[in-house]
């Protein structure tokens, strides 16, 4: 028994996190920033991650990706394309330019030509529509157009397998929002001012970050299982392990944004403050294939 | 990666299995017949090769590494058998700071069960303070005389010998002026007084009265003054991801308690379940990284935290399952309450984090 990263994965983790760093929005303001936007999703199309799984990548490696993303708000379409790569990856065929079709919605469908939806078995292409609009500020949704395109059908395993490589990519953006937002949150403490201390000097405050910390480390914990079950365990195993992960990480991220905006007080109820930003796309990523906890015990499905 | 045991650990894992299957329901897993019981319990798993795992082999462990007492609670619990008796920290404590002689004359029979040990930090004003400790030790010739109270000492009325903390310098500052000692719990100037808990156990927890109770000067552990430090060793490994006290048995209650509930799973025991699944994982991952020889120092609170989140939740849903009525269940539920106040409580736990991991200045 050893979880540790290896180094290659500690390698990718690093340079996704300093590509979101890069290029990810710092503020409100730069999320209508088009050129940043077009930057970072030219750069994100270089590293070839939303492939990862066509070319070999394990759960683990998707999940590192997508956390450190999600830290970063990073706002170009990722976990989409990934998942409508795993779909096609089956069929055989072109996943460039694809992304996921859940619930009658394109989701992360940002440069998305195609959402894939899986029914079933089956593997149905859809056209897009217009942009709805959601919580997220982070990605885009969209209505699908036109009669569904049926390209194959995935074998049980392969389906199952599939759903836990979802719940695990939506755990691991929660993971990513949870320390992105504890951290703006933790940054803010240290500066802000009241009674004349750093508000994170007093330990009602303080014990609330505290709190949120222990939250995430209890997340990547269920989280790397997850991650590593979605190829090592067999496809029920799996879909269990991911559950169990996203109930975990879901209500961790929620209280940990709470706490975001609470430690920002009025600053932090306004749109300018990012905290919401964290905060709206955890709301997304545990509506993205929800999981409840009477769930835990029924088989795949 | 790999969360599966290596061949070396499963072949480790069916011989404890199989003990345990030929020793199923001979010793009492809880409650006061448990504590009474603990000392012959700790040394039929000592005899058999599985307990000291992960301890030097010079003194009776078996140097394997940290996962192996993971292996360990994990088949206890799944066998629905005693707890392994919680002693890595004063190992630790003494293992650190005692000198050769103490580590050669101590340790062994500590690791072996042959001698038991309690723990006498806690004073009724020295709570979460522990440096305010009054316990006073005078150095007479070549002894020290101990005069204090300490409390919430567990198993001290079974104990052997007391690894105590006690102030030896009173104009010194007050983190300076401790000193650790191994005292002898065989000896006039001691009385005992038993507490009872909420649950209604007795042997656990006492309260020990030091009235003129000597210790030989070689029994001094380091330096006068040092204890402060041992004092920090001990309580840091008593947070330890490996010690995280038998975190195995949470899933065990819980799978019980959901055979119990039937159809109706309450929404507590569900997330119970979620929750006790978190920390099996979080204790691997923390052993993993021990492999890249991390020091687990302030680290250790948040798994505290973490751990007493489980067990409060898992008992929330015993309280779910079984009512008021079933006494076994309350009395797991009424346990629980102890986890966020010993070893530290769990605001001091959150003012570690605070201030030695995130830097808040608290």
């Amino acid at each position: 028994m050893d979880v540790r990263l290896t180094s290659e994965q500690r390698q990718l983790r690093d340079a996704a996190a300093k590509l979101a760093d890069d290029l990810g929005p710092g503020s409100v303001q730069e999320l209508s920033d088009d050129d940043r936007v077009a930057r970072l999703d030219k750069a994100v199309d270089g590293t070839g991650w939303r492939s990862l799984r066509a070319d070999g990548a394990s759960g683990v490696e998707v999940a590192i990706v997508a956390e450190e993303f999600a830290r970063g708000l990073v706002d170009a379409a990722f976990g989409g394309p990934v998942l409508a790569g795993e779909l096609t990856r089956h069929l055989g065929g072109d996943a460039a330019a694809d992304t996921i079709a859940v619930a009658g919605h394109a989701r992360d469908a940002r440069g998305a030509r195609r959402a894939l939806a899986l029914d079933g078995g089956r593997v149905l292409a859809h056209g897009l529509g217009a942009a709805v609009a959601g919580a997220d500020l982070t990605r885009h949704t969209a209505e699908v157009t036109g009669a569904p395109e049926p390209l194959g059908t995935l074998q049980a395993d392969a389906a199952g397998r599939w759903s836990a490589l979802a719940l695990v990519v939506t755990s691991a953006d929660l993971v990513g929002v949870s320390r992105g937002a504890h951290a703006l949150a933790c940054d803010y403490a240290k500066v802000r001012e009241q009674y004349g201390n750093a508000i994170g000097s007093y330990q009602a405050v303080a014990h609330l970050l505290a709190e949120g910390l222990a939250l995430i480390e209890g997340s990547v914990s269920v989280l790397r299982h997850a991650a590593w079950a979605v190829d090592e365990l067999g496809p029920a195993e799996a879909v269990r392990a991911a559950r169990i992960a996203k109930l975990y990480c879901a209500r961790a991220a929620r209280t940990v944004c709470e706490t975001a905006i609470q430690v920002h007080g009025g600053i932090g109820n306004t749109w300018e403050c990012l905290a919401h930003v964290y905060l709206r796309r955890a709301l997304a990523s545990t509506d993205l294939f929800p999981v409840r906890l009477e769930d835990i015990h029924s088989g795949l499905s | 990666m790999d969360f599966r045991d290596s061949p070396e650990e499963a072949a480790f894992r069916a011989r404890l299995r199989s003990w345990l299957a030929e020793r199923a329901g001979t010793f009492p897993a809880a409650g006061d017949e448990y504590w009474a019981r603990q000392g012959e319990w700790h040394q039929a798993l000592y005899s058999a090769g599985f307990f000291g795992l992960s301890w030097p082999k010079e003194y009776g462990g078996h140097e394997l590494p940290p996962v192996y007492d993971v292996i360990l609670d994990e088949e206890l619990a799944l066998a629905g058998a005693p707890a392994r008796p919680s002693l890595g920290y004063l190992v630790q404590g003494l293992g650190r700071h005692g000198s050769e002689e103490l580590r050669r004359r101590f340790l062994p029979g500590m690791i072996d069960g042959t001698q038991r040990w309690c723990q006498g930090f806690s004073e009724p004003g020295a709570g979460s303070d522990l440096a305010s400790l009054t316990t006073r030790a005078t150095r007479e010739g070549d002894q020290w005389v101990i005069h204090g109270h300490k409390i919430w000492t567990s198993y001290s009325d079974v104990a052997d010998w007391c690894l105590l903390l006690a102030r030896t310098d009173p104009d010194a500052p007050r983190h300076r002026g401790i000193s650790a000692f191994i005292v002898s719990m065989h000896q006039p100037g001691i009385e005992q007084r038993p507490l009872r808990m909420i649950n209604g156990v007795t042997r656990e927890f006492g309260q020990v009265l030091f009235d003129g109770a000597t210790v030989p000067a070689d029994q001094l552990v380091g330096q006068p003054g040092e204890g402060w430090a041992l004092a920090m060793t001990v309580v840091g490994h008593e947070r330890e991801p490996s010690t995280l006290g038998f975190s195995a048995r949470y899933g065990k209650l819980v799978r019980e308690l959901t055979a119990r509930a039937g159809e109706r799973v309450p929404e507590e025991l569900a997330w119970a379940e979620v929750q006790a699944e978190m920390l099996r994982l979080h204790v691997r991952r923390r052993l993993s990284e021990q492999l890249d020889g991390v020091v687990h120092g302030p680290d250790g609170s948040l798994d505290k935290l973490l751990m007493t989140w489980v067990e409060q939740s898992v008992g929330h849903a015993a309280l779910a399952v079984g009512g008021t009525d079933d006494p076994e269940l309350l009395g797991a539920y009424l346990y629980s309450r102890a986890q966020s106040v010993m070893g530290g409580t769990s605001q001091i736990q959150k003012n570690i984090i605070a201030s030695r991991i995130l830097g808040l200045g608290a």
